[in-house]
């Protein structure tokens, strides 16, 4: 059991306060405790919704329902109290075409790694990610879990159209483009399953908790 | 039904936003001037979050193609309902075959049309307002174009029986409105970074008149004045922002996010512009000088509830001069 720190918390707004439970390096642990924060504050009346983020969680309320220093009290008795369970996230597979003109930085990023198409591709497709928070773009999942020597800085100039679909990589994250948008990660793969649609409910395919596999169908060289 | 007669794509279908799936990756989206429309859907008996129209881009004709009852709020803007004078935060009655023509604004940004029923376009995820990033929600998930046909919500009409109509008088709540020249000021109130600022940089960030560039829409503003830098650079995780989030990304320019504004980002943020005052940003044109003044977070609450206060007067004397007037 790790230990409890105490998250910061600050303003964004009379209507959303911001608590901040990063450390230098992403967490799982702390991850876990997001997510239970969330699903108990989300249960007080006047709190309109929570967004998780990475190690982070943003609280948006009514500020005439109640008011925001009870709010700033709730949470932090929630994060003191909390009990994370395991998250009982779906499992959601996701084949991928890898490498090609659908996939064209896959052989940069191997030489970035200092390893063979092969060997990335076996690296990136053998982990179980882990869906850490849902955002920035509708659908967008932020994934941990990523094999660390497939990290790669983003690009100096992000490209204005990267389509949907795209596996991506930018820094120490893995990702999946839920539609088509300028991004500076870089893309070593494709994939058909739909990330995001609006007449849905939830629009999301993926949730917090969620574990992500990426399943090779083809590899292009 | 409405025929729209001209317009430019960046003007769209609003309502109030789409709330409970910013941890799906969903914006608000909604009109950028809140208060401004709902103002005049209270004038035309809707309900405060009926859909109307968010004209930014003018001169903005349309046609009425059946007899309806509309109110103008938001820019002042010089308007015409065939050769009659139309004013602002003022509901009328249109008969069909009227052209409703707004001309460009002498003062503000964003004009609001409601009409009584509100316009029909379906629900997406609980909210009629058009996300023009996403491409979903409003007509077809774009704004507007030449040709483009709107319904109204099926319901009981109740034309105004005095047909000069009546309005409502917003200076209570938003001042008068601002010359070309007057710079913008809003309230904020410190986030997450501020304190990370070195001193010289929160000096320059509160007495500085910012200039709104030309890369503003309704995803945010990009600000331009002196470069605001922190003594070391701060790796943020990826956080939760909301629609008045000031962040500074590394060129030290501030940016505003604001009705379509990503649902997180990872830039520092040095304060939020309080919920209050946003209506201002929408009111605010590309050339238009901003400044930041400090408040507290009491001070935000009361803005708010004097804001409440005011939209439950007006609905109160709406209801009563619908009976007489």
């Amino acid at each position: 059991m790790t230990e409890v720190v105490s998250p910061r918390l600050s303003m964004e707004g009379a209507g959303a306060i911001l608590l901040d439970a990063a450390g230098a390096v992403f967490s799982d642990d702390v991850q876990a405790r997001i997510w239970a924060v969330a699903a108990q504050m989300l249960g007080v009346p006047g709190i309109a919704e929570t967004v998780p983020g990475m190690n982070n969680l943003m609280i948006v309320f009514d500020p005439l329902t109640i008011a925001p220093d009870r709010v700033e009290r709730l949470l932090c008795d929630a994060w003191q109290t909390v009990v994370p369970d395991a998250v009982a996230g779906s499992a959601v597979d996701i084949p991928v075409v890898y490498g090609g003109t659908t996939g064209e930085d896959l052989v940069s990023l191997a030489d970035h790694a200092g390893l063979s198409v092969d060997e990335v591709v076996r690296r990136h497709s053998e982990a179980v990610y882990s869906v850490a928070a849902v955002g920035a773009m509708p659908g967008f999942v932020y994934l941990s879990g990523l094999d660390p020597q497939l990290a790669m800085p983003r690009r100096a100039v992000p490209r204005m159209k990267v389509e949907i679909g795209s596996v991506i990589i930018g820094g120490a994250q893995a990702g999946i483009m839920p539609c088509t948008a300028p991004s500076g990660w870089h893309i070593i793969g494709r994939t058909e399953v739909p990330l995001f649609d609006p007449l849905r409910d939830p629009p999301a395919a993926c949730r917090p908790g969620d574990r992500i596999r990426f399943r090779v169908v083809e590899v292009k060289r | 039904m409405i025929a729209i007669l001209s317009t430019g794509a960046v003007n769209s279908v609003q309502d109030l936003g789409r709330t409970g799936y910013l941890d799906a990756g969903v914006g608000r989206s909604g009109t950028m001037d809140a208060p401004a429309l709902e103002i005049a859907n209270l004038l035309v008996g809707n309900d405060k979050g009926a859909a109307g129209i968010e004209v930014a881009l003018f001169p903005f004709r349309l046609r009425f193609e059946a007899d309806a009852v509309f109110a103008l709020a938001g820019a002042d803007c010089p308007a015409t309902l065939g050769d009659r004078e139309v004013s602002g935060w003022w509901a009328m009655n249109a008969k069909a075959g009227d052209t409703l023509t707004l001309g460009l604004p002498r003062s503000g940004a964003r004009a609001l049309l409601a009409f009584q029923g509100g316009l029909e376009v379906p629900l997406v995820l609980g909210s009629r307002s058009t996300d023009l990033k996403s491409a979903f929600g409003g007509l077809e998930g774009r704004g507007l174009n030449r040709g483009d046909i709107l319904s109204l919500v099926d319901g009981p009409r109740k034309p105004l029986k005095m047909d000069g109509g009546y309005g409502a008088d917003p200076s209570s709540l938003r001042g008068r409105p601002t010359g070309k020249d007057d710079v913008i000021v809003l309230r904020v109130l410190p986030s997450a970074e501020y304190a990370a600022f070195p001193a010289a940089a929160i000096a320059r960030f509160h007495d500085t008149d910012w200039l709104i560039t030309n890369d503003a829409n309704r995803m945010g503003y990009r600000l331009s004045g002196p470069e605001l830098s922190l003594t070391r650079k701060l790796e943020l995780f990826s956080h939760g922002i909301m629609p008045g989030t000031v962040q500074v990304p590394p060129n030290g320019q501030p940016i505003i996010q604001l009705a379509e504004a990503n649902t997180c980002g990872g830039y520092p943020k040095i304060a939020n512009v309080i919920e209050a005052d946003l209506w201002k940003l929408a009111q605010a044109p590309a050339g238009a000088r901003l400044r930041f003044v400090m408040t507290d977070r009491d001070a935000a609450v009361t803005a708010l509830r004097q804001e409440r206060a005011f939209m439950a007067e007006l609905a109160a004397s709406v209801s009563l001069m619908r009976g007489w007037m």
